[in-house]
């Protein structure tokens, strides 16, 4: 197991730095530089203006001091929302996505779990087809088109939920958010739990434990269950970067203060500081879940140990 | 593995035309097994109807994609003057609109494919054929961009480089050949241990030669198969951009765009978002349900 995480770890280090080195560059390589809109400055001005963002330095010594900055969580100002530093927005901005996050997280999990688990254990019924359609359908519809739609139905025509806005976070303004942001992944979730339980209850320790004379409740919930349940734990990862990436326009349509909300105007105004300190908070992030969920599924199933080599 | 006698027949049918005959009678298998597969002949049927119209539509409908009409603003699905889907905010035809975006979001799905296949497969290949520190170099590469949030990466390149239609094509492509690359190592490792590339190494052809003549063809069925599944993510992913105004600009138009601008009209104009929201659904459908189709007539096993 240490070595496992100690290749896990060889591999999540390399990713940060090749982040924060492609940022940097990527950063420097922008068409025009930061100060283009004020054309008639006079040289010094410019000189000095330069030298206060260490413009005038060499470019190994301004990557130093980029990536020290951002080790200490400092990602510049914003250049758009004045008198905001990118830190700042972040800070404001996070709260607000990980309770959507984390929500809509719980609900895939829960929802496509069950959704999984009947559909396999009645494998081939109509109500295995019509879960099956319904995740097809989750899969095909992207949240972009679900979203509006949500907002139509139960906001405008039968006014049971606000139809956007935050409102501090009032369940009342959750409900669609989460809804639109769970759906794509309850699909996936559904599928993923199906067809682990399907392979599970035709494996020889299940025939066994029926064998045995276990009712079948028991059968499911002591042996089906555990074993299938853990591919699950691999998936969280990639489900986690979904939600998040969903979360961007989820929040657009909605008009939610996270920081997918930002982001995207931070894009749109090519305001690169915020972009690109977004980009690496997210980046971080994910690698970071990425990596504990990877460790708890080798440490669940051993032969993901082995097959990681 | 278990097998019921059905599936047993089907793999020993397979395995037994593979080794008698050439190559292509086990694509003939696959064929006739795919054309069995009624949903995923209806999606080919349903697919092409969509492509074939995408490019006749704009080319003979009444309405141009830009001609506004002031008198007709959001006017209502009707079959009066040929405004079958209604028009929008600017008197538009949307009819037309919504097939023109269709021949854009079609063409984005294809060339990023195009991209992430020629990527993927050429390191894939590498990887797999060369083989030892290098293969396990190549590989370590691929899992540290895997874990990365990509769609991120492509908003900032977008965000740097400006907002550009060939921009977007590269991007998206250069992101999503991972996958492709991983199909292809693993199967390639299979293939280099078969005696036939034993016996071509035997006969001094050179590895180039090799890797054209005998790993890529002999790799091309889980390839076909993923790249099915790839063409309706792209898609995706395309609309996905121009929906938050990174991806296709105006005067061109795509679904995302149209749905995107629909979104703003729900209450309005349901519309706007109702037909280009349906038609790129019926597409992810119909690609999911070739791609089904697709796996299970190569590799009968799986089923």
């Amino acid at each position: 197991m240490s070595a496992f995480i100690l290749r896990r770890l060889l591999i999540a280090i390399p990713t940060v730095c090749v982040i924060a080195t492609a940022s940097f560059f990527l950063m420097r390589a922008a068409p025009g530089g930061p100060f283009d809109a004020e054309a008639d400055l006079e040289p010094e001005v410019l000189e000095n203006i330069r030298a206060a963002y260490d413009l005038d330095k060499p470019l190994l010594v301004q990557f130093q001091i980029y990536v020290s900055n951002a080790i200490r969580g400092d990602f510049g100002p914003s250049l758009v929302y004045k008198d905001f530093s990118v830190t700042e927005l972040v800070a404001i901005g996070l709260p607000v996505s990980l309770q959507l996050g984390a929500w809509a997280m719980l609900v895939a999990l829960v929802l496509g779990g069950l959704a999984g688990i009947i559909a396999a254990l009645r494998q081939n019924r109509l109500i295995d087809h019509a879960i099956m359609a319904m995740a097809m359908t989750g899969i095909a519809i992207p949240s972009f088109v679900v979203a509006p739609i949500l907002a139509l139905f139960f906001g405008l025509y039968l006014r049971l939920l606000p139809v956007a806005g935050w409102n501090d976070g009032a369940w009342q303004n959750m409900v669609l958010p989460v809804t639109a942001l769970a759906l794509p992944q309850v699909a996936v979730i559904a599928r993923l739990v199906r067809g682990g339980m399907l392979e599970v209850l035709r494996s020889n320790f299940v025939r066994t434990a029926r064998a045995k004379g276990l009712p079948e409740y028991r059968v499911v919930s002591a042996h089906v269950l555990r074993s299938a349940l853990i591919p699950l734990v691999g998936y969280l990862g990639p489900a986690l970067a979904g939600i998040m990436t969903g979360s961007l326009v989820i929040e657009l349509i909605f008009n939610l203060p996270g920081i997918g909300r930002y982001f995207i105007q931070g894009a749109l105004n090519r305001d690169y500081p915020l972009v690109m300190g977004v980009v690496v908070i997210y980046a971080c992030l994910i690698i970071t879940l990425n990596l504990l969920s990877d460790l708890a599924y080798a440490a669940l199933d051993p032969r993901v140990r082995r097959a990681y080599r | 593995m278990s097998a019921k006698p059905g599936e047993l027949l089907g793999s020993g049918a397979l395995a037994s035309a593979a080794a008698g005959q050439a190559s292509r009678s086990l694509w003939a298998q696959a064929a006739r097994r795919f054309r069995r597969n009624r949903a995923a002949m209806g999606s080919v049927y349903i697919l092409s109807l969509i492509a074939v119209t995408a490019v006749l539509v704009p080319m003979f409908w009444p309405h141009g994609i830009e001609d506004a009409s002031w008198e007709k603003i959001l006017a209502p699905p009707s079959f009066d003057d040929w405004h079958w889907f209604g028009t929008d905010a600017n008197g538009r035809d949307l009819l037309v609109r919504v097939f023109y975006g269709g021949r854009i979001s079609l063409t984005i799905g294809l060339l990023t494919t195009m991209v992430a296949l020629s990527i993927g497969v050429t390191y894939g290949a590498l990887a797999g054929f060369v083989g030892g520190r290098t293969d396990g170099f190549m590989m370590r590469f691929v899992d540290v961009l895997y874990s990365l949030p990509l769609l991120f990466f492509i908003i900032l390149l977008v965000t740097v480089f400006g907002r550009n239609i060939y921009l977007v094509f590269v991007a998206i492509g250069a992101v999503e050949w991972l996958t492709m690359s991983r199909i292809v190592r693993g199967q390639t490792l299979t293939v280099k241990s078969k005696e036939f590339v034993e016996s071509a190494v035997a006969i001094g052809m050179s590895r180039s030669a090799i890797l054209a003549r005998y790993i890529i063809p002999n790799v091309l069925g889980p390839v076909v198969v993923y790249v099915t599944l790839l063409i309706p993510t792209n898609i995706v992913i395309e609309s996905y951009l121009s929906f938050i105004g990174l991806g296709v600009q105006e005067p061109l138009t795509s679904w995302g765009l149209l749905i995107s601008q629909g979104s703003g009209q729900l209450d309005s104009a349901p519309w706007l978002i109702f037909f280009p929201a349906t038609l790129l659904a019926i597409t992810m459908f119909c690609f999911n349900f070739i791609g089904d189709g697709l796996r299970d007539a190569l590799d009968p096993r799986d089923r």
